[in-house]
């Protein structure tokens, strides 16, 4: 059966692109296939993956934005994710972080479960709710031309981006997730003195 | 708006421990703090939609070499509990003030559950509770929980007791 917010690209694919030499990027990945998607293009210490602390990626992407204003960072979370902190939409346009960018894999599915759609397979476009809460650049990306052009738009703009995606599962990739060493890693690559 | 010296000594103590991100659900008995947050060039004041929000800010702070606080009622601990596996799992800091509501000539019933709860299930979730019942000394229990969170890098709560803050006067 289709549903409005269908979408046909390949996730391996969008997220390759959208990594693609990421130089500095500090990067947030919410948890399950995010995860996965960003993991397989590559580990690298300034990619910061959730396992758990569903809602969270965000609001993370937020804390280092603030406290980073001269990086750039980008989170690349699912649209279940997405959901579950949907608060934080309006929570980062209130304060303003102009270095931070949003990118939503949405498949309209919880992809880790069973694939039931999510609310976004139902009634919901997340595109119209970060305007709804302030965000002033957002898009909806249906094509991999689409995509590439997000691609510099992620690492310059504040940006909240949806990537309508197939729902077809991918295997697996596990990156690192001790989130002590994922911490501290991400710290030392920005020069942060150990405490 | 009251303006206990206490509170001038919480806001003290929490810039002496360097705190530069205080992300808020706003509480009468925080006022004052968010109040200062908001007048301090030094400090990025973010109002939040829930308190679970707050633990994903102050890991985030950390992770960008920053330290946050997170000010909140009692009443929103209940929404904070998976949230805190993040600083757990990444041995990341973690302080939050919690301004106590129904425990002390509580006129509203609804807040007792969390008020009586919120104590036990920030310990369950793996959170060092302090609480502070005096104005005297709750600015040295916030000095010396900051020190406990960000040189431990351990989770932290501060209970306000409700009998510190004042209990809220409901008038017909």
């Amino acid at each position: 059966m289709s549903r409005p917010n269908d979408g046909t690209l390949d996730r391996r694919e969008v997220v390759a692109a959208l990594m693609r030499d990421p130089q500095d990027l500090l990067v947030v990945t919410g948890l399950g296939a995010a995860t996965y998607d960003v993991g397989i293009t590559g580990d690298r210490p300034e990619n910061f993956y959730l396992w758990g602390a569903m809602g969270g990626s965000a609001m993370i992407g937020l804390g280092i934005a603030l406290a980073q204003p001269r990086r750039r960072v980008l989170v690349i979370t699912g649209d279940g994710e997405m959901l579950m902190g949907m608060g934080a939409l309006a929570t980062i346009a209130a304060a303003g972080a102009p270095n931070l960018a949003i990118a939503v894999l949405d498949n309209a599915r919880y992809g880790e479960t069973g694939s039931q759609y999510s609310h976004t397979g139902h009634s919901t476009d997340l595109a119209q709710v970060a305007a709804a809460c302030g965000w002033t650049r957002t898009i909806t990306a249906r094509s991999m031309t689409e995509v590439e052009a997000l691609r510099p738009r992620l690492r310059t703009e504040n940006l909240f981006a949806v990537v309508r995606i197939s729902a077809e599962e991918k295997p697996r990739f596990l990156p690192p997730r001790d989130g002590a060493y994922l911490t501290t890693r991400f710290r030392r690559a920005l020069g942060i003195p150990l405490g | 708006m009251d303006n206990p010296t206490w509170q001038l000594g919480v806001y003290a103590a929490l810039k002496a421990a360097k705190i530069s991100q205080i992300g808020y659900v706003p509480d009468a008995g925080h006022a004052h703090l968010i109040q200062a947050a908001h007048d301090d060039p030094d400090i990025q004041a973010v109002v939040l939609t829930t308190e679970e929000e707050g633990i994903a800010l102050s890991a985030g702070a950390w992770l960008g070499g920053q330290r946050a606080v997170v000010l909140m009622q009692s009443s929103g601990v209940g929404n904070c509990i998976n949230m805190l596996s993040l600083p757990l799992n990444c041995r990341m800091p973690f302080l939050t003030l919690v301004t106590m509501r129904g425990e002390w000539g509580e006129f509203n019933p609804w807040q007792v559950p969390m008020g009586t709860a919120a104590g036990p299930v920030l310990t369950a979730a793996g959170v060092h509770v302090r609480r502070a019942d005096s104005p005297d000394d709750v600015a040295e229990i916030v000095a010396a929980s900051a020190a406990l969170a960000f040189d431990s890098q351990v989770p932290v709560a501060v209970l306000l007791s409700q009998r510190l803050i004042g209990a809220k006067v409901f008038v017909k």
